[in-house]
């Protein structure tokens, strides 16, 4: 079973459903810990996202073309870090999915590039409480799920579990990057909401190719 | 614009706050007449946060008849964004572009000012980063600065950069910026709050200045001294 671009879209869909059913709940979390604006700035930015897919004339042709128009409508609508951020990963990930359809180690391609975009423009990592400890375990578990011979469908779904057990692992933490560092030891006791947001955009990706 | 031909360097101001971007464009234009600032502040919609596309245009514009540009950013997505931009930018503008490490708004009167005397990019870039040091005794850059003696003198010692050394634009600079201080400043020597007598010593560029100082905030008004002295006074 590989994963086409009509996954491509479902996956995006379900994203902004996603965001849109918890925005309030990422409001809270970055209230917490940050500026308050996170579920506001995602949300706007997926609605922009899906807006921009219903007006194309054409359905998009490729993975790579859905994955790059998330990219530049996130990077131009969401007003935070996470814009900046969640637009070079959809970026890179656009890049490392030019390919008609996606097998397991595609999904391991586009999570490893995604994750790398990240870090290259936030320069966080892992244990500084921001999405790099959701990102990561999720490309790590797509990847140990690919060398088990695993699906593409199911090295999704070890991803998005691998985040959502990364996300929930950074309430400990002191935040070391991004607006919550400016709390310092204050930051701990708090989950990240951009690791939370990362979770339910695997899970969406997840749900997708189920 | 001014009839002048204006300056080879522009700078780009990035805040979070649309209200933040264009303040600081008002301070900085205030001594940079002849400098192209723009303000890329707040979302599209004007709300707090970053905009890509306003941050595109500005750097754009920046750049337009050959110029070269600094950026200063406030923080966190300012900086993403300013990034991003300059990724997804023309190699051709993206090497004409720096985003300076400073803090935003003193970096951005020092960028304007050394612009204003037309500096070149790096000259620029530099002058808004090296405003950093003008806080606190600590980072001001050690070479130039001995630890205070136990006879409450604080001692410095800094060379002079710009080409005319201490003429009388410069000297006025010193005694100006001093008197905010409660500090009595000499400099080799010279009472360093008249004009007349630091433009007798006839200090030019490469002479090293002693300078002793004593009073409450003596550590301050000689790392603001020295750190004036390292900055060329805009004039390099
Ligand atoms: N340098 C970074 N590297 C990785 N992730 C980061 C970084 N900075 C922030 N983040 C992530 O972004 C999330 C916050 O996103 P949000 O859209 O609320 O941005 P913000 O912090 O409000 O942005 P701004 O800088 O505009 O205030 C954090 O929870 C964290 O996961
Ligand atoms: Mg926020």
């Amino acid at each position: 079973m590989t994963l086409d671009v009509a996954w491509a879209v479902d996956w995006v869909r379900r994203s902004a459903d996603a965001v849109a059913e918890h925005r309030e709940e990422l409001i809270e979390l970055d209230r917490q810990i940050g500026d308050g604006d996170h579920g506001e700035n995602l949300n706007r930015g997926f609605t922009a996202v899906v807006a921009k897919l219903d007006a194309l004339e054409e359905p998009p042709g490729e993975i790579g073309d859905v994955l790059k128009l998330v990219a530049t409508t996130l990077m131009s609508t969401v007003g935070g870090a996470a814009g900046p951020l969640y637009g070079t990963a959809f970026l890179r990930a656009a890049k490392a999915t030019a390919v008609p359809e996606l097998d397991t180690k595609g999904v391991v391609a586009l999570l490893e590039a995604a994750l790398e975009g990240i870090v290259v423009r936030g320069k966080a990592r892992t244990g500084e409480k921001t999405m790099v400890d959701a990102w990561t375990p999720a490309s790590e578990a797509a990847a140990a799920a690919s060398d088990a011979g695993a699906s593409a469908a199911e090295a999704l779904e070890a991803a998005a579990q691998a985040a959502a057990d990364g996300a929930q692992a950074t309430i400990p933490l002191v935040a070391t990057k991004g607006r919550a560092s400016y709390l310092g030891e204050r930051s701990a006791g708090h989950l990240d909401p951009g690791a939370r947001s990362t979770e339910l955009i695997l899970q969406a990706a997840a749900q997708a190719a189920a | 614009m001014s009839e002048r031909e204006p300056a080879p360097v522009a700078l780009v101001l990035v805040s979070h706050s649309r209200a933040i971007a264009e303040g600081a464009v008002d301070l900085a234009g205030q001594m940079a007449p002849g400098v192209l600032l723009l303000a890329a502040g707040g979302t599209d919609d004007g709300g707090l946060g970053t905009s890509y596309d306003a941050v595109e245009a500005a750097v754009t514009r920046a750049v337009a008849d050959g110029r070269s540009a600094v950026v200063l950013a406030d923080l966190g997505s300012a900086v993403l964004t300013a990034e991003s931009v300059l990724d997804l930018a023309d190699p051709d503008v993206a090497e004409r572009v720096r985003i300076a490490d400073a803090p935003f708004v003193e970096g951005a009167v020092a960028a304007a000012v050394t612009a204003h005397g037309g500096a070149d990019l790096d000259r620029v870039l530099a002058a808004a980063e090296h405003a950093g040091t003008m806080f606190g005794g600590d980072q001001v850059r050690p070479a130039a600065v001995e630890a205070a003696a136990d006879d409450g003198v604080v001692r410095g010692a800094v060379t002079l950069r710009n080409p005319l050394g201490l003429h009388a634009r410069p000297a006025a600079i010193v005694a100006r910026m001093l008197a905010a201080y409660d500090a009595k400043v000499r400099i080799n020597g010279a009472n360093a709050a008249s004009v007349l007598e630091l433009m007798k010593l006839g200090a030019t560029q490469g002479d090293e200045l002693t300078i002793e100082v004593e009073g409450p905030q003596a550590t301050e008004a000689r790392d603001a001294l020295v750190a004036a002295v390292q900055e060329g006074f805009g004039e390099v």
